[in-house]
């Protein structure tokens, strides 16, 4: 196992395409939240009272996550589909016959940098926001704010996990980014704007996502940060698994 | 050893491979031949446990490809060109191989030696020509220094230096005692390098034997007549119960024909012949005729067989079939 993951560590570092995603998920997530927390804080006293009393001093300094986290997919997607765009799936295949331990060489790969990466991007956009955001900041020793900085970087490395089963499945990059970038980014944010259908997808990923990351959580979704963090992880592990089933099936 | 049995593979209704099977002899270079799409390598894909057979089995020293630990060390294969990331270099390719498998580092200097792209070993593979992939594939292959290599058509798109290049490089291994499994769809090819040799059709095996004993087998011999009167040589030959094929030159060919009897019969018959000369077909024709056959089942006439019925020219004598002993 540990020469997979040696192998699988050399190849995602040694592509240009690695540090650009994972930079631009950095930079969009910090800045966009610092633009908007930096909006709020100047804005304060024109906001109505209703707003301004259910104020997620937390979730308004990741608001940057709602486009940083397309860039993540990328990353993650490609990770994946390259190996199948350019045939090197075969050199791996046939370095390493074994398909769990590769793929789980991936997996594990994935989420060790993403992981980092989501951390260090919780964390300063959650400083920087705060900063910005001046009297109305919140602080880590606040009920529920360690959890929902943590809860930022975990659901992070879950969608990153989630992209790459996706990707497994679709295997070429288009497809697969076809997919997940209009669901986060456009299909859930409309179909939870939808009377009934918004019961269904209140359990989207990115949905329950946020309840992890926000200490008050969206009052409409009927489960709280734990529920929450379940979900999401389904999603993943579900995505992951159906991707291995392929994978382990199909012809390379 | 690799051991073929009953492999067979089916897309849909189409069966790529039809219950093939086989052995690799060891510590020689084997040629697996035939035409495009005849199925060598989707087989070749299936021994490495890319593509799962639908039946039949591969075993390589008793085991399945997906058994081997740190197979790279077993088995080197070139499957296709520049199935490479474009954006990593040639260094790093090997590099992240060598890791998986547990190879050292400095061989992947060594191997980029060996194949001649040091002076690139750095720069993003994107920028690599058809011939400078191939040789990364190359060194690919020999990286875990295996006993057993597989290239699929290593000589495609290669100019001739690189083409010469490869050519030694498979014998010499070989003479180093490895196996060396090569594809190809050019007899001309496999008789400048192969000991031994497997032909498919339409995924069927056709033949299965070494080099010396197909040429024996399918070295037509013919005799090729010209004439200003091929009337009366037609007539002639006709009642003495022989039959002649016109060539794409105007001459004749009679297969099997004896040319002493020939001439002797165009004298009686005052006969005027402008060439009597014994000939023999190249291998290139012997292969084409072998899987004509099939390749006119598989593609209705219209694919890569298609010359081989339109365009029966008998080569001279001094054809590549009659001086593989020398080059080899």
């Amino acid at each position: 196992m540990f020469p997979v993951l040696l192998s699988e560590w050399i190849k995602v570092r040694t592509v240009r395409s690695t540090f650009i995603t994972l930079l631009l998920t950095f930079v969009v997530t910090v800045g966009l939240g610092a633009v908007v927390c930096a909006v709020l804080a100047s804005t304060w006293n024109t906001q109505p009272a209703s707003e301004r009393a259910d104020f997620d001093a937390t979730g308004a300094s990741f608001s940057g996550i709602a486009l940083g986290q397309l860039a993540l997919i990328v990353f993650a997607v490609l990770v994946v589909t390259s190996e199948y765009s350019s045939g090197m799936i075969r050199a791996t295949l046939g370095a390493v016959p074994q398909r769990l331990t590769l793929m789980l060489a991936k997996v594990l790969t994935v989420v060790g940098l993403v992981g980092v990466v989501s951390v260090l991007t919780a964390f300063i956009s959650f400083f920087l926001g705060q900063a910005l955001l001046g009297s109305h900041r919140t602080s880590l020793s606040d009920p529920g704010v360690t959890r929902a900085v943590f809860g930022m970087a975990v659901y992070m490395t879950l969608l990153a996990l989630l992209s790459v089963g996706v990707a497994f499945i679709v295997r070429r990059p288009i497809p697969a980014l076809a997919i997940l970038m209009p669901f986060f980014f456009l299909v859930s944010p409309i179909l939870n704007a939808v009377p009934k259908v918004k019961n269904v997808a209140h359990f989207f990923p990115d949905v329950a996502g946020r309840q992890l990351y926000s200490v008050h959580g969206n009052t409409d979704v009927p489960y709280g940060p734990t529920a929450g963090f379940f979900i999401v992880l389904a999603w993943s592990v579900g995505c992951v698994v159906i991707g291995y089933l392929l994978f382990a099936r199909r012809d390379a | 050893m690799i051991e073929v049995n009953e492999l067979t593979k089916r897309y849909g209704d189409k069966l790529a491979v039809d219950h093939l099977s086989f052995t690799i002899p060891q510590g020689v270079v084997t040629g697996f031949l035939g035409p495009n799409g005849a199925g060598k390598s989707t087989t070749m894909r299936m021994l490495l446990d890319l593509d799962r057979p639908t039946s039949g089995s591969v075993r390589i020293d008793g085991k399945h490809y997906g058994q081997l630990r740190e197979p790279l060390k077993y088995i080197g294969a070139l499957l296709e060109a520049k199935a490479v990331h474009p954006g990593r270099t040639a260094y790093n390719h090997l590099l992240w191989l060598a890791a998986s498998n547990r190879i050292p580092t400095r061989r992947v200097d060594e191997v980029l030696a060996l194949v001649g792209l040091t002076a690139v070993a750095k720069k993003r593979s994107g920028g690599f020509s058809l011939g400078m992939g191939q040789r990364l594939g190359i060194a690919a292959a020999l990286l875990g220094d295996p006993k057993i290599l597989m290239f699929d058509e290593p000589v495609n798109g290669l100019d001739p230096e690189g083409i010469l290049w490869v050519r030694n490089l498979m014998k010499s291994l070989a003479a180093e005692g490895r196996t060396v499994f090569v594809s190809s769809h050019l007899m001309s090819e496999m008789a400048l390098t192969a000991e031994h040799l497997i032909v498919i059709g339409r995924g069927r095996l056709l033949a299965d034997m070494p080099m010396n004993q197909f040429i024996d087998q399918n070295s037509r011999s013919f005799v090729r007549l010209r004439t200003p009167q091929p009337e009366q040589l037609l007539d002639m030959l006709s009642r003495n119960g022989m039959t002649a094929l016109q060539d794409r030159d105007g001459g004749w060919e009679v297969e099997n024909g004896d040319m002493a009897r020939i001439g002797d019969l165009a004298a009686e018959h005052r006969v005027t012949l402008h060439e009597l000369s014994p000939q023999r077909a190249s291998l290139e024709e012997a292969f084409m005729r072998m899987t004509a056959e099939s390749v006119e089942y598989h593609t209705g006439g219209s694919g890569t067989g298609a010359p081989a019925q339109q365009d029966p020219k008998p080569e001279p004598a001094a054809a590549w079939g009659a001086n593989w002993k020398k080059e080899s």
